[in-house]
C-alpha cells in the first residue's frame, strides 16, 4: 500500500516562459514574459521596443511634409488613416482650408483602408485560432483594395498620398466606379465570413468569456477604436469630436452586445470589426454618391513653415485613436511631435486581463487587440 | 452631459485651488493648457477626474517636452460623460526633472509615463513601473532631448 | 541519350546495363543531365546516375522553406505573396514557423538594435544549407531610417555572416520577391561540391 501523497508534494513550480518576439502568433516583433503555473498563466508582462524606430525624433529633424511617408510605416496596414491623420493635424495648426473634394477623398480612402486592415486583423485572428482559410479570403479581398489604391497612388502598402493642403494626386478616371463595384462585390462576402467561421463552435469556445474588460475598464486603461467599442461603450471620434466630412455621412457606430458570452470579451471586439466593415461600405457608397468636383490641393507655400503653436489632433484609425501632437517654433521642422497610438494603449491593459487564463488564450488575447508593433512601438 | 468651455473649466480649478493654478494658456494652443506647479499635479488631477462637472476619466496622452532650459509635461484628457477637454501643463527644470505620478488617477498614465521616462528622461516619483520600455536597458541617454548625440555604437553594431 | 553525360567515359559496369532513356518518359531538367541505367542484369528498376551536386542543387532550389519572419510592412507582403494570388508556394516556397525546419531566411522589415541580437540568433538555429535574402530598403541600407534614427541596424549584412539575394523596394512587390527567389534559385544550382568547403 502506497503512502497518500501529501499535499507539499504536489507543489508546481512556477515557470518563467518566453514568448517573441519572434513567435508566428504575436502580429510581428512583440515579446511576452510569461510566469506560468502549468498551463495557467499567473503574469504576462509585455516587453515592448523590437520595432522602435525613433519615429518622434526622425519628426523632428525633417521638414512638415517630409514626414509624411514615415507615417504609413507608422501603421502599415492602416497608411491611409495615418497619412489623413498627420496632414489634419498639420493643417489645424497651421489653419489652412483644404478644398472640399479633398476631404471627401480622404475619408474615402481612409475607409477603404479600414476595410484592408480589419480584413487583415479578422483573418490573421482566425488563423491564430487554427483556421487558416480565413486569412486567404481576407487577403483575396485585400488585393482588390490594393488595386484600387495601386490606381490612386502607385503603392500596395506604403501609400504616401495625403499632402499638407489636399491629396497628391485627383482620383484617376474610372476609379469611382471601381470601387463601386468593389462595394457590390464585398457586401454579401461579409455574411459569407460569417456563415464561414464567425459562428463556428470552436471559435465561439475559444472567445467567448476570454479577456473580458469592462466598459469603465478600458476608459480607465485609455483603450480606444474597436477594443474599447467592444466593451459596449459606443465612442468613436469620427462621431465624439467630428473632423473632416464625417458630421454630413450616415453611419452607424459599432459597439459589443455581448453576443455568445459577457459583454467585453473576445468575441465582442472580433464582432465589432466585422460589423464595422459593414458600416465603412456604407460610407464609401455615400461618398461615391456625393462626392463633389473640384481642386484636391490648397496654396500651401513651397517652404511650409506653420506659425509657432501647438495643437492636438486626434482621429480614429483601424486601431483605434492615432493622435498627434504637434508643437511649431515656427520653423520648416516640428519642434516636436508626439504621436499616441491605439495599440500601445492596448498593450498597457494586457498585463492586468492576462491574469489567470490559460497560456492559449494568450494568442487569443493578443489577436481581439489587433495590435501592431510599430504603432506600440514607433 | 454639460460641456464646458476650457476658460470655465479653468474657473472650476482655479475656484477650488487658488493659486495652485498658474494661469491658461490659450494662445494658438488647441485645446489650452491649464499650467499648474509640478507639486500639486495629483490633486489637480484627481479633481480633474472626480469631480462631477468635469469627470475627465480619459487620459488620452502624456508628452514630455524639451524647451531647452526648462521640460513640460503636457496632460490631455477628456470626458467620455461631458465631452469637452484640456490640456494640462507642467514645466520641471532641465537639470532635474522630477514630477508625481498620475497612475494613481488613471492606470493609462502607466505606460504613457513609462514612455517619458524612456525617451525624454523626465522622472515621475512614485511610479508603479519606473523603467524603461522601448529602448534597451543598457542604453545610454534619453533620444528626444535636444542635447542628445547619437552614439558611435550599441553593442559593438555601428549606428 | 541526352548530351551531358554522352561526353563523359561511359559506364561500364558489370552489374549495370547502360541502356537510353524510354522515349515515352518526358525529358526534363534531370534527364537532360543524367543517364539511366538498368539495374542488375536483365533490369528490374531504374537508376539515374549523373553528377550528384546537380541533383543536391536541383532538390535544395525546389523546396526553400521560408521562416516566417517579419518584424515590419515588409512582413505584410510577406503575407500577401504567400497567399492565393501571388503564392510562393508555386517555386517551392512554402512558410514554416520555426527556424529549425527553416531553409531561407527572409528579412521582412526594419531590424532595430534591440532587436538584432535576436535576428542573429535565429539565424544560429536553421540549419545548414541557410540562404538569406535581404528585403526592402530597411535590412539593405536602413532605407528611409538611415539618416535620422538612432535605433535602426543600418543592414542585414553587418549582423548576419552573408545575404544572398538583395531585394530593393519600400516594401518590394510579391513580384520583385518572386524574382528574388528565382535569383537565389539560380545561384544554388551553381554551387559545388555538395555547398561544403573542400578538405
Amino acid at each position: 500500500m502506497t503512502e497518500p501523497i501529501s499535499k507539499e508534494a504536489l507543489r508546481t513550480d512556477e515557470w518563467t516562459i518566453n514568448m517573441g518576439p519572434h513567435h508566428p502568433s504575436t502580429h510581428g516583433v512583440l515579446r511576452l514574459e510569461l510566469t506560468t503555473d502549468g498551463e495557467i498563466v499567473s503574469k504576462a508582462r509585455p516587453s515592448l521596443g523590437y520595432l522602435h524606430r525613433g519615429l518622434e525624433k526622425i519628426g523632428e529633424r525633417v521638414a512638415w511634409a517630409q514626414f509624411m511617408p514615415f507615417t504609413d510605416r507608422l501603421d502599415y496596414l492602416a497608411g491611409m488613416n495615418c497619412n489623413c491623420a498627420y496632414a489634419w493635424a498639420v493643417e489645424k495648426l497651421a489653419g489652412i482650408e483644404i478644398p472640399e473634394r479633398a476631404e471627401w477623398i480622404r475619408v474615402l480612402v481612409c475607409e477603404l483602408n479600414r476595410i484592408s486592415s480589419h480584413l487583415v486583423a479578422w483573418g490573421s485572428f482566425c488563423a491564430d485560432m487554427g483556421a487558416f482559410t480565413p486569412l486567404l479570403y481576407g487577403i483575396r479581398e485585400r488585393e482588390w483594395v490594393n488595386d484600387l489604391f495601386e490606381m490612386v497612388c502607385g503603392q500596395r502598402l506604403t501609400y504616401n498620398y495625403a499632402r499638407i493642403g489636399g491629396v497628391s494626386h485627383d482620383l484617376p478616371p474610372g476609379f469611382l466606379e471601381k470601387t463601386k463595384e468593389f462595394c457590390d462585390y464585398f457586401e454579401p462576402l461579409i455574411d459569407e465570413y460569417n456563415r464561414l467561421i464567425t459562428y463556428n463552435k470552436i471559435l465561439v469556445h475559444r472567445l467567448k468569456n476570454i479577456g473580458v474588460i469592462s466598459a469603465r475598464d478600458a476608459i480607465e486603461w485609455g483603450l480606444s477604436g474597436p477594443n474599447l467599442r467592444g466593451s459596449g461603450f459606443a465612442y468613436d471620434i469620427r462621431r465624439a469630436e467630428p473632423y473632416s466630412v464625417y458630421p454630413k455621412l450616415d453611419f452607424n457606430v459599432v459597439v459589443g452586445h455581448a453576443d455568445r458570452g459577457t459583454l467585453g470579451d473576445c468575441f465582442d471586439r472580433y464582432l465589432v470589426r466585422i460589423d464595422e466593415m459593414r458600416e465603412s461600405v456604407k460610407i464609401v457608397r455615400q461618398v461615391i454618391d456625393r462626392i463633389p468636383d473640384g481642386p484636391v490641393m490648397a496654396k500651401v507655400p513651397r517652404v511650409f513653415k506653420p506659425p509657432a503653436g501647438e495643437c492636438y489632433f486626434r482621429a480614429e484609425s483601424p486601431r483605434g485613436e492615432t493622435g498627434f501632437y504637434l508643437i511649431s517654433d515656427g520653423g520648416t521642422n516640428a519642434y516636436r511631435l508626439k504621436i499616441r497610438t491605439g495599440s500601445y494603449m492596448a498593450m498597457n491593459i494586457f498585463e492586468k486581463i492576462s491574469k489567470g487564463v490559460m497560456i492559449s488564450d494568450i494568442v487569443a488575447l493578443i489577436g481581439s487587440f489587433d495590435i501592431i508593433l510599430p504603432e506600440t512601438d514607433r | 452631459m454639460k460641456t464646458l468651455s476650457a476658460q470655465e473649466i479653468f474657473e472650476k480649478l482655479k475656484g477650488k485651488f487658488g493659486d495652485g493654478v498658474v494661469s491658461l494658456q490659450t494662445e494658438s494652443v488647441n485645446p489650452p493648457f491649464a499650467v499648474v506647479p509640478p507639486g500639486s499635479i495629483q490633486e489637480v488631477c484627481r479633481f480633474l477626474k472626480e469631480d462631477p462637472d468635469l469627470l475627465f476619466d480619459y487620459l488620452v496622452c502624456i508628452s514630455g517636452v524639451d524647451h531647452k532650459d526648462k521640460f513640460a509635461v503636457a496632460y490631455h484628457v477628456y470626458s467620455t460623460e461631458h465631452r469637452h477637454r484640456i490640456g494640462v501643463k507642467a514645466m520641471l527644470p532641465h537639470d532635474n526633472p522630477v514630477i508625481p505620478t498620475v497612475d494613481v488617477v488613471w492606470k493609462a498614465a502607466i505606460y504613457l509615463e513609462r514612455e517619458t521616462y524612456d525617451l525624454m528622461g523626465i522622472v515621475f516619483e512614485g511610479s508603479c513601473d519606473p523603467n524603461r520600455i522601448l529602448l534597451p536597458d543598457d542604453w545610454e541617454g534619453h533620444p528626444l532631448r535636444k542635447d542628445y548625440i547619437y552614439p558611435e555604437q550599441y553593442h559593438g553594431i555601428k549606428i | 541519350m541526352s548530351q551531358g553525360p554522352a561526353k563523359r567515359k561511359p559506364i561500364k559496369s558489370n552489374i549495370f546495363d547502360v541502356v537510353p532513356a524510354p522515349a515515352e518518359i518526358p525529358q526534363n531538367v534531370l534527364q537532360k543531365n543524367f543517364e539511366r541505367v538498368r539495374a542488375c542484369k536483365g533490369g528490374e528498376g531504374i537508376i539515374e546516375v549523373g553528377i550528384a551536386d546537380l541533383f543536391i542543387n536541383w532538390c535544395r532550389k525546389n523546396s526553400l522553406w521560408y521562416l516566417y519572419y517579419a518584424t515590419a510592412c515588409c512582413g505584410i507582403e510577406l503575407m500577401q505573396g504567400g497567399a492565393s494570388k501571388y503564392d510562393f508556394d508555386r517555386f517551392g516556397a512554402v512558410f514554416r514557423a520555426t527556424p529549425r525546419q527553416a531553409d531561407m531566411l527572409m528579412t521582412a522589415g526594419t531590424i532595430t538594435h534591440k532587436m538584432a541580437e535576436r535576428v542573429q540568433r535565429i539565424y544560429a538555429q536553421m540549419p545548414e544549407p541557410k540562404y538569406v535574402i535581404a528585403i526592402g530598403a530597411c535590412t539593405i541600407t536602413g532605407g528611409p531610417f538611415y539618416k535620422d534614427s538612432y535605433s535602426v541596424v543600418k543592414g542585414v549584412d553587418l549582423i548576419l555572416p552573408k545575404v544572398d539575394v538583395y531585394v530593393p523596394g519600400c516594401p518590394p512587390r510579391p513580384e520583385a520577391w518572386i524574382e528574388g527567389i528565382r535569383n537565389l534559385q539560380n545561384l544554388i544550382m551553381k554551387t559545388k561540391n555538395y555547398g561544403l568547403k573542400k578538405a
